[in-house]
């Protein structure tokens, strides 16, 4: 039987997609960043070893224009390229999906009610594989499967904390019905405080954030309660992205064992951070 | 942190958006004006679509539904200009990106401050939110 044994919050900023590029991840600037990953990588290659990623993240106007707005996408292809997002694709290696995890997954999530997208082909940006390279750095091929699940988090209504959280309940019993022996992890990518446009651009609340994390980390399911209208005015407009850790909680049930958390600002715009969490 | 839960009037919904301090949330409404300043930006992922922008701007701009002001304000990179017509940032990054000109640098052009300025705000913890949640309230 597969079975989700931890969840992984991260924020999935492209400045830091560029530092790995560019081999800065030890410099004055990232090496902070990314020394508060180094746990997290060990723990990843020497005791999780995870079969597969559901990766919730979402797309920056690369795989879907202003054309097609899906609320929650579900990849089930079987391998997915780095997008060109104006300046080159990223040089990281293709990200090989689950399509028979996926393709479950997605049809029992519908059964479930959640109408999913189908995603057959699509590039994905630096939502996806930033995390992707925070957690492996820089590999011939990632070590995981990839199930891409993307997020409306841009065009207003994004889905409300609630119908997150029990997007990620309904997950994790789609990966408990699956017949083969899976070891599976969700992460939930994006945020943290940030805001990118307009005169109040540079909001960073580091207090807000971390009681946030403390939430994610406590019993309890208050974290699905959290209104829209608070992550724009305490974390900034783009903070919204933080619905989709949201999910990733969502599937790790009443508590949780923290393992690991990082918290650093800034870099770029954007407050990071990140957490390692086992369903108690 | 506020617990709510279960439907919301989107009247009310959308009325709380417009009380946040310099702040264009993308709701429907701007994704509607927005559309073709969006996919007009959408389409510099291409990179000849980049080099043909890049030769001829204004010829390029003309190829696309866009109001005169649209133009206007792309061709001078008027960021909160296109927030207000609409824009979304990550579509609007598309243009930047083939100006060069990092998300941190693009984004300050829309606050009052220089980008060394904006940067050395940044790396002192960011703009605090104190003061800048809420219009009517102040706080």
């Amino acid at each position: 039987m597969a079975r989700i044994t931890a969840g992984i919050g991260s924020s999935h900023v492209p400045l830091l997609g560029v530092a790995v590029d560019q081999g800065k991840t030890g410099d004055a600037y990232f090496g902070p960043i990314f020394q508060g990953y180094e746990w997290t990588r060990k723990w990843l290659e020497t005791t999780a070893k995870p079969d597969v990623v559901i990766l919730v993240y979402n797309d920056h106007a690369s795989a879907f224009d202003a054309n097609i707005i899906p609320t929650f996408a579900i990849g089930c292809g079987e391998v997915y390229k780095s997008a060109d997002e104006g300046w080159g694709p990223r040089p990281v290696p293709d990200v090989e999906g689950h399509a028979d995890l996926a393709w479950h997954i997605a049809q029992s999530l519908i059964l479930e009610e959640f109408d999913m997208t189908i995603i057959n082909e699509m590039d994905v940006d630096h939502g996806l594989t930033v995390p992707l390279s925070m957690m492996f750095g820089t590999p011939a091929a990632w070590p995981v499967k990839v199930v891409p699940l993307a997020v409306n988090v841009v065009t207003y209504p994004v889905p409300s904390g609630n119908r997150c959280w029990a997007l990620g309940e309904a997950i994790a019993r789609a990966v408990e019905s699956f017949p083969e022996d899976l070891n599976v992890q969700i992460w939930g990518t994006g945020g943290m405080s940030h805001q990118l446009q307009g005169p109040r651009a540079g909001l960073l609340n580091r207090e807000w954030d971390n009681r946030f994390l403390d939430l994610l980390e406590s019993e309890g399911d208050a974290a699905r309660h959290i209104p829209h209208i608070e992550y724009l005015r305490e974390t900034g407009s783009e903070g919204i992205e933080m619905v989709m850790w949201v999910i990733m909680r969502g599937a790790l049930g009443h508590a949780v064992t923290p393992l690991h958390r990082h918290y650093h600002i800034p870099c770029s715009n954007t407050a990071i951070g990140h957490i390692v969490l086992e369903p108690a | 942190m506020t617990a709510t839960r279960g439907q919301q009037d989107i009247h009310g919904y959308l009325a709380e958006f417009d009380d946040i301090p310099g702040t264009r949330v993308y709701t429907a409404a701007r994704a509607r004006k927005g559309y073709w300043i969006n996919q007009f930006a959408m389409s510099l992922m291409k990179s000849e679509n980049r080099a043909r922008f890049k030769a001829d701007e204004r010829a390029y701009l003309d190829e696309w539904k866009l109001s005169e002001e649209a133009k206007e304000a792309l061709l001078s990179r008027d960021y909160n200009r296109l927030l207000d017509l609409g824009g979304n940032i990550y579509f609007l990054s598309k243009l930047f990106s083939t100006d060069g000109l990092s998300f941190a640098e693009a984004v300050s052009t829309m606050t009052d401050m220089t980008f060394p300025e904006y940067r050395e705000m940044m790396n002192n913890g960011g703009r605090s939110p104190e003061g800048v949640r809420s219009i009517k309230g102040k706080y």
